[in-house]
């Protein structure tokens, strides 16, 4: 096999599997492949287009080709969104393209709104696949609590389409909040920063993002005018630094670029995302040095550091969480895992793959 | 409800079994005797009973993995139990089943409240992880309806939801990792405190396997800060159309209630005879509830009132305070029990589109006309989980088969729509038949090998979930130990263990 495979419909998608030789590179829109790409190229921007949008019930199912960016506009003309806050990483990982919804689902790729509404994954309510076996598999549905059979869905999501490939997507959506704040903390250091970030997290006011970046503590509030503006008096009141407030454009451009990790698009050397206790975030970013960006208080920590720090990281991390190489080389979308979760990992790329078909490069993070 | 032959070997061994087991755990951790291990012949799905082989009761990790290493090696089913609050008959045992309680596993492990989580034991009850936070301001969000008694495990099994998950998700979305043995002894973490296991989501094809995967004797759980406060508001309606449509509006508008809560007139009707709790006249009312400050409260209550006054409703009644509070959720907590005092019942679990909530409680009165069964509904409308409560009397012949019937019309119809036959309660033995109306062969063959990875011999829990003739080849495939025999494939008529 040879060139590039674009099905146009899940049953074409699932014949190229069942026929399909050797190694298929899965490629969405080809914008955050982590580990680089071995195999026959399967496109699957041929399946696209929305299945069935009803507002009314918070409800979406959309192809899994289709690119983020119209789902969104179709949201937003409803004033809905995905809650999980899809970033968009080409420009930190220096590629282009167009992201497409099933490569958002395939990495889990949720922005710093997780601290509230969840992941990808937890708004993720169906999903439609074909394993390598170039079966059609379906799990979940359209509503909301689902608890028949088990959960297929939690598992593809953020497999990195190790165990099939991903053709239909059903989301639950959030709408959007009437106004959004953000409070700017300046003045202070990493661990008073990061701890008047985990006050905030802590505090019923509903925080929607708690992130440091470039020095500055930065937590946001949104819902119902008069609500964030009542919270953003109260968190105001207790938060250490000096404190400003901004809202609507300019708060929300704070959040794309915590979102997108702007201040790691620069920086050469290697991207790690580490993902730990907030309280240990601190001590692990004076450990390694490096540009850092905090996020969910610091649960999630994204560093730049010069290569082969790999094994000073672990060290620093002592167990206590995990890192991902995002950048630089022997990048893999998985982090080192106990040898029996990797067992059990290499049993379900087995059972969903038994050819070993699919992203051959990403799967080598399962064994 | 069928429940497989089953393996008389298996059951000839029974002192050899026990002998075995009590060399690894204490004298008060087994149990042999039929008339102590009555008491775990059943859970909440109290229809179905079954006399298990043994019970055990570890106090520790290590207890597990003794115990399932032994009944590995003797090719011994296991069940595992939380508290037995099961409404789907998850934890079931069969006669050639040792019974893995978790009852005295219930310690708290480590609070922390800087980052937000607490680490406990699994038999621990639902509420007591929120109790042991709560000094502090934080809370454990999932809240099935049974959570005085129901065990976290259970909780995890079966991926339990709860009045508020409309706002803060259902346990798989509160839940961080666990601590899990798998049926050879394998002890293993999956996840952590922390957010992201940086590996395949094993954890959330654990979380509602229905303890088909292992036994998951810890877990690492969120909690969240308390809100400032809540309230409800109660509005009554002159139709079901109304009320579904009055949901779809709030949910469309943006404002996220914590709660919706959907109850029609046989629920009225049976609550206020119970109850007293003061509830209007009417066909169908909703319970709201929201949170945040007072003045927050207000905010989003006026939006409510305004959404819900355009649907011309029989009543909007707002609580002044904490008793009316507190009355407006009396009849709704009551109805199960308000129902059980009428008759006995059969209550359902699916989930619909909320779109088709009008359609489909049309459909479910006129099928209770033709069952001739009476039927209540009251369930969590915000997220269209329906609760209906199929009412049966289980000293006539024929009556539970009967209700069992209209109940599966009933699931069929939420598949037909759009939606599931089990929200938040779990498949277990109950809707195990019924998962052909969901699911393609395919997709059933897709799970059984994910647990084929897990458990091999078919071990855990093995009667539950699949259809028993969609299973068969595989719990009869056991290859291991003195229990390996040629079981008689297919389903099986066992007057015994059986309604």
């Amino acid at each position: 096999m040879s060139g590039v495979m674009r099905p146009e419909t899940e049953a074409e998608l699932a014949e190229i599997v069942a026929g399909a030789a050797g190694p298929l590179a899965i490629q969405g829109g080809g914008t955050r492949r982590i580990g680089g790409a071995e195999g026959a190229v399967l496109e699957t921007s041929g399946l696209s287009g929305v299945v069935l949008y009803e507002p009314a019930a918070l409800t979406l199912v959309v192809r899994a080709g289709t690119p983020l960016a119209e789902v969104e506009a179709l949201l937003a003309g409803e004033r809905q969104r995905l809650a999980f806050e899809p970033l968009d990483m080409r420009q930190v990982l220096g590629r282009t393209g167009v992201s497409t919804i099933g490569g958002v689902v395939a990495a889990n790729a949720s922005g710093p709104r997780r601290v509230q509404s969840g992941a990808a994954r937890d708004a993720l309510i169906g999903v439609r696949f074909v394993s390598g076996r170039g079966e059609v598999v379906k799990s979940g549905g359209r509503v909301m609590k689902n608890v028949t059979g088990y959960d297929l869905v939690k598992l593809m999501a953020g497999s990195h389409g190790t165990l099939g490939v991903l053709s239909e997507l059903s989301f639950k959506l959030q709408a959007q909040p009437e106004v959004e704040a953000t409070l700017i903390l300046e003045g202070l250091d990493d661990g008073p920063g990061l701890a008047a970030l985990r006050r905030a997290l802590g505090s019923p006011f509903d925080v929607s993002g708690v992130a440091r970046v470039s020095g500055r503590s930065v937590v946001r509030l949104e819902g119902l005018a008069g609500s964030v503006a009542y919270r953003v008096g109260q968190l105001r009141a207790v938060l250490p630094g000096d404190v400003s407030v901004v809202e609507g454009e300019a708060s929300a451009e704070i959040w794309r670029n915590v979102r997108d990790l702007a201040p790691l698009q620069g920086p050469e050397g290697d991207l790690w995302r580490i993902s730990c206790l907030p309280t240990h975030a601190a001590e692990l970013a004076a450990a390694m040095g490096g540009t850092v960006l905090f996020d969910r208080a610091g649960g999630q920590v994204s560093m730049v550091l010069p290569e082969g720090q790999g094994e000073a990281l672990q060290k620093a991390l002592a167990g206590r969480g995990q890192a991902i190489l995002l950048r630089g080389a022997g990048a893999l979308p998985f982090a080192r895992s106990s040898a029996e979760v990797l067992a059990l990992s290499a049993g379900l790329k087995s059972a969903f793959d038994p050819k070993a078909l699919f992203n051959p490069a990403q799967s080598r993070g399962l064994f | 409800m069928d429940m497989p032959q089953p393996n008389a070997r298996i059951i000839a061994r029974k002192s050899s079994i026990l002998a075995l087991l009590s060399q690894v755990l204490p004298p008060d951790a087994v149990i042999g005797d039929p008339a102590e291990t009555r008491a775990y012949e059943c859970d909440a799905l109290a229809a179905y009973r079954c006399q298990p082989l043994a019970v055990v009761l570890p106090r520790t990790t290590e207890e597990v993995s003794a115990v399932l290493r032994i009944c590995h090696a003797e090719g011994v089913p296991v069940v595992p139990r939380g508290a037995g609050t099961s409404l789907a008959g998850g934890s079931m045992p069969t006669e050639d089943a040792v019974v893995m309680g978790l009852a005295r596993m219930t310690r708290v492990i480590e609070t922390d409240y800087e980052n937000r989580f607490i680490h406990v034991e699994t038999g621990r009850t639902n509420l007591s992880v929120t109790q042991a936070v709560e000094a502090e301001g934080f809370f454990y969000a999932p809240d099935p309806s049974s959570q005085l008694a129901c065990a976290i495990g259970g909780n995890i099994g079966m991926n339990s939801g709860g009045a508020h998950c409309l706002k803060y998700g259902v346990t798989t979305n509160n839940l961080l990792g666990v601590r899990m043995v798998l049926m050879d002894g394998t002890v293993t973490t999956i996840g952590g405190p922390w957010d992201e296991p940086g590996s395949l989501d094993l954890l959330g094809v654990v979380c509602g396997s229905e303890g088909q995967l292992g036994v998951v004797t810890e877990a690492w759980l969120r909690i969240l800060p308390k809100p400032e406060g809540a309230r409800p508001v109660l509005v009554g309606f002159a139709e079901n159309e109304v009320a579904g449509a009055c949901v779809a509006d709030i949910i469309r508008a943006g404002v996220l209630p914590v709660a919706i809560e959907f109850m029609d007139r046989p629920c009225i009707e049976a609550t206020e005879a119970f109850a007293k709790a003061g509830y209007p006249d009417c066909e169908a009312l909703l319970i709201i509830e929201v949170e945040g400050s007072e003045a927050e409260i207000a905010e989003q209550l006026a939006k409510i009132k305004e959404i819900a006054l355009r649907h011309n409703p029989v009543e909007f009644r707002e609580a002044q305070d904490e008793d009316q509070a507190r009355r407006i959720w009396l009849g709704r907590k009551s109805a199960f029990g308000a129902m059980g005092q009428i008759n006995d019942y059969m209550c359902l679990d699916g989930t619909i589109p909320v779109s088709s909530l009008p359609y489909v409680l049309r459909r479910i009165g006129e099928m209770s006309a033709e069952f001739g069964l009476g039927v209540g509904n009251v369930f969590h409308a915000g997220d269209g989980n329906m609760h209906p409560l199929i009412l049966y009397n289980a000293n006539k012949p024929g009556d539970l088969a009967l209700c069992e019937a209209f109940g599966a019309e009933i699931l069929k119809l939420c598949v037909e729509v759009g939606g599931c036959l089990t929200g938040e309660h779990g498949v277990g033995i109950e809707k195990r038949d019924l998962m052909v109306v969901q699911f393609a062969p395919v997709d059933l063959e897709a799970q059984m090998r994910v647990k084929d990875v897990f458990d091999p011999q078919w071990l855990l829990n093995p009667a539950k979930v699949f259809p028993l003739a969609v299973s068969a080849g595989r719990r009869d495939a056991v290859t291991t130990g003195p229990g390996a025999s040629p079981r008689t494939p297919g389903i099986f008529e066992d007057r015994k263990c059986q309604a």
